[in-house]
């Protein structure tokens, strides 16, 4: 498949999608014309589409600075009458929690998406939190897909809902949904309208105190309507089985997958109910799946959010059923579920027998696979950085144990392991500098704060504002290597490109850092390692608050330079002193079974950060 | 009783093999053939030199994640990996991995060793007839490129017994999926692994 297929084949036809390719195909069925985001994974690849496609498909698309931001736009741009989706990894929905629940309050014009991609099992991600949680925290209608087919279709449902109750809806996907790939039959695409126009009629969108009563009174006789049509919505189904079982599950998302193959391969004696719209909750279309049952097993991941709406629902009916979920220990309480933990679980409660399938019983239990964690690339400007800041401290004698290194969000959390080991403190997008501030004062050791460019611009200038003002004592070093690296290479404020590929405005860091009172402010290459460690050195003798930007662009998304050359180890010259590996550590460098340093080319990005590093200068240029 | 629903495939690497790659070329070839597929990957933090996994169902079913046991097919871009993919191997499994291993920093640091992949081999060999090894680095690299080594596995992969796509319908799936001026090395991996199989196999 092409990129371009997304917006170019037409009704009828099938596309094998990503979760996350299916909403931008939903996009433009639902005849939205405006999108913003901040990338996160698992829902990055929504905007990786978009932002190749946005002008040829004809909508306006943005990479804002934060997720914040990116829901404002959005909701500001459905309270003009246009249709919107803005899009998120669930902890992004935290950064934009004040809008969220706002915007909840205000309702919309246009219709509005907001998708939550959660991440249970944290593959990518700081916490697990189950966004449906948010979303009734703020009065939000939820839809919960459970493949990519259903990402496009609720993209077109979720508008028409969003634009009948004038109330912007979740669509919350699990990091399977979005990262699970389909066979997705299209529909036919509607052009969104171009141009919004803000009205200034009715109660507004200025939410002071009374407005504000009255539009929580509005919001809640919203929802109320909504779970009246839940009972009757498309989108909440059930897959009859019989009315003799005594046994029905109730299940979303992911899980009703595992649930219906387990249904299907073993013929089990239940009844099924999939629930599209999760919040509110449908009470009449709940009593009638459950009135005739005996058990009732609910299916869902994180929160056992369905799962406590049933039991309440069969409390005040004052009915004789048991439930069985995470709250019984049926499921685990916590981590994504797999078919096999469904299995064991529906085994259980229908008391038989679902035998595993044999294994080899191989006897490989010696044998293990060597630790494999996530790595810098070979060549990445931020090991070197580390490098140089390692060098710096060194040649302080400053100890392990008087330096405290804060770190963010970004591929540069990765210095964490052996031999950087120089992250203690991470917990959120641009914490590393508030973070730092309270160490800073709470301690007397010294203080680093690493931040990426985009975090920087993200969550990183309040912060700095704070410690300049409250007269801390840190070292800020911005790892500036010109992009979005981890989550695939997006733009940001600080680079000239934009999502259509136009040049934009460049936000200067270095100007940002003056303009709030960094008492020192310096820019270094890392490529070069002695200047770097000499920066470094002044930089942690400094008093206050100084500024290091560390400029050196990311290697997967910049172009190799036009002339190449080729390293090599002079086995002659090589003392084996290890210090390439051991200290600088670049996945490239390896040794061979008799002990002797060599260079993988298939790895190898012609960085030349090991010449520099080699005390004997035995890495040299091949002729 | 149990009547299976589907072939399964799972695809085990590190980052930068390629395995989402050849996973999205099989299930659209076999989308193509008019056969339902779904298919699961692993995006982000992972991919930076760490395990990467990707999982294939075709046929009747909902969810892609290969049930314990019951791979039909597993894939193994880079050796060690195999034992991370035990628990997927059942007694009709056709395992094919590559030979060539890929050292990670953790073994140069002494925190981590390798294992003994004689031993490996040696073993599975004791209890499978099932279990193919190909040296694709190898392969890929006489053929023009080392980057094509996932399209020599996924060669040998199609020629396997009860594989459900048809060989023209992946070459076509290629077609879509690779870069034009790569196509021509990529159908010769491709040929030269499917030959490598009936080779080994005779």
């Amino acid at each position: 498949m092409k990129v371009n297929d997304i917006y170019e084949k037409k009704q009828g036809e099938k596309l094998f999608l990503l979760g996350n390719e299916a909403a931008v195909r939903g996009a433009l069925e639902a005849g939205i014309s405006f999108a913003s985001t901040y990338p996160g994974t698992p829902s990055s690849e929504i905007g990786n589409v978009l932002a190749r496609i946005a002008k040829d498909a004809g909508l306006y698309f943005e990479f804002s600075v934060n997720e914040m931001v990116a829901l404002e736009v959005s909701a500001a741009a459905a309270a003009s009458g246009l249709r919107s989706f803005v899009f998120m990894k669930h902890v992004g929905l935290n950064v934009a929690a004040d809008a969220f629940m706002s915007t909840a309050y205000t309702g919309v014009r246009g219709g509005m998406i907001i998708l939550s991609a959660d991440d249970p099992s944290l593959h990518s991600s700081q916490n697990e939190q189950d966004n449906r949680i948010m979303a009734q925290l703020a009065g939000v209608p939820v839809l919960e897909p459970s493949n990519p087919q259903e990402v496009k279709d609720f993209m077109v449902y979720g508008i028409s809902l969003s634009e009948q109750f004038e109330i912007p809806v979740m669509i919350r996907t699990t990091t399977r949904v979005s990262h699970m790939r389909g066979v997705v039959e299209l529909g036919e695409i509607k052009p969104g309208k171009k141009e919004g126009f803000f009205k200034k009629e009715g109660i507004g969108f200025t939410i002071v105190p009374a407005v504000a009563r009255k539009l929580r009174q509005n919001l809640v006789e919203k929802l109320q309507k909504i779970a009246i049509l839940g009972n009757s919505s498309p989108v909440n189904r059930v897959i009859a089985g019989n009315s003799q079982n005594k046994v029905g599950i109730i299940t979303s998302g992911a899980s009703y997958n595992y649930v219906q193959d387990l249904v299907n391969e073993y013929s089990l004696p239940v009844n099924i109910l999939k629930l599209g719209l999760c919040y509110p909750f449908s009470e009449e279309l709940l009593k009638k799946f459950i009135s005739n049952l005996e058990h009732i097993i609910v299916v869902e991941e994180v929160e056992p959010f369905l799962e406590r709406e049933v039991l309440s629902l069969i409390g005040q009916e004052g009915w004789q059923k048991k439930v069985h979920g995470k709250l019984d220990k049926t499921f685990p309480a916590i981590f994504e579920y797999h078919p096999d933990i469904i299995r064991k679980g529906l085994a259980k409660v229908l008391q038989i027998e679902i035998p595993e399938a044999e294994g080899l019983a191989a006897e490989l239990d010696d044998l293990k696979p060597p630790a494999r964690p996530p790595v810098l690339c070979p060549g990445c400007p931020h090991r070197s950085t580390a490098y140089a800041l390692k060098k710096a401290i060194q040649s302080l004698k400053i100890k392990k144990e008087n330096i405290v290194f804060s770190n963010d969000i970004g591929c540069y959390s990765l210095v964490l392991q052996p031999p950087y080991q120089m992250a203690d403190y991470c917990i959120c997008m641009g914490s590393s500098i508030g973070i730092a501030s309270g160490l800073s004062k709470a301690t007397k050791q010294k203080i680093v704060a690493m931040i990426g460019d985009s975090t920087f611009f993200h969550a990183g200038i309040p912060p700095l504002i704070n410690a300049i003002y409250q007269k801390t004592n840190m070292m800020v070093i911005v790892m500036d290597n010109r992009v979005t690296a981890m989550t695939g290479g997006q733009p940001n404020p600080g680079i000239t490109t934009t999502v259509s590929g136009e040049e934009g405005p460049t936000i200067s860091i270095e100007e940002l850092a003056k303009a709030a009172g960094a008492g020192l402010v310096r820019v270094i290459n890392p490529d070069n390692l002695n200047d770097s460690q000499e920066v470094f050195k002044e930089a942690l003798q400094y008093e206050g608050v100084s500024v290091i930007i560390s400029r050196s662009p990311c290697v997967m998304f910049v172009p190799r330079k036009a002339e190449r050359v080729t390293y090599q180890v002079n086995q002659e010259k090589c003392t084996q002193c290890l210090i390439c590996l051991k200290q600088f550590n670049c996945p490239a460098l390896y040794r061979e079974a008799d002990g002797s340093v060599h260079i993988n080319y298939l790895l190898c990005t012609e960085c030349g950060y090991c010449v520099q590093v080699c005390p004997q200068n035995a890495i040299e240029v091949k002729k | 009783m149990s009547i299976k629903k589907s072939y399964q495939i799972y695809i085990i690497g590190v980052g930068g093999q390629g395995t989402i790659k050849t996973a999205t070329i099989i299930g659209e070839a076999a989308m193509a053939q008019g056969l339902n597929a779904v298919m699961s990957e692993v995006h982000g933090m992972a991919q930076r030199g760490g395990t990467v996994v990707t999982e294939l169902k075709i046929g009747d079913v909902q969810a892609p994640l290969v049930d314990k046991h019951s791979a039909d097919l597993l894939l193994v871009f880079e050796p060690s990996e195999l034992l991370r993919a035990q628990d997927l191997i059942g007694k009709n499994t056709h395992i094919i991995t590559s030979c060539s291993s890929i050292i990670p920093f953790t073994v140069s640091l002494g925190i981590s060793e390798y294992p003994d992949l004689d031993k490996m081999f040696e073993r599975l060999r004791t209890k499978t007839s099932h279990l193919f090894s190909i040296d694709a680095e190898r392969i890929a690299n006489e053929i023009g490129n080392i980057i094509v080594a996932n399209i020599v596995i996924l060669g040998m992969a199609a020629a396997t017994p009860r594989f459900p796509v048809k060989k023209e319908a992946i070459l076509a799936s290629m077609k879509q999926n690779l870069p034009a001026r790569s196509l021509d090395m990529n159908m010769k991996a491709f040929e030269t692994g499917y030959q490598e199989f009936f080779t080994i196999t005779r």
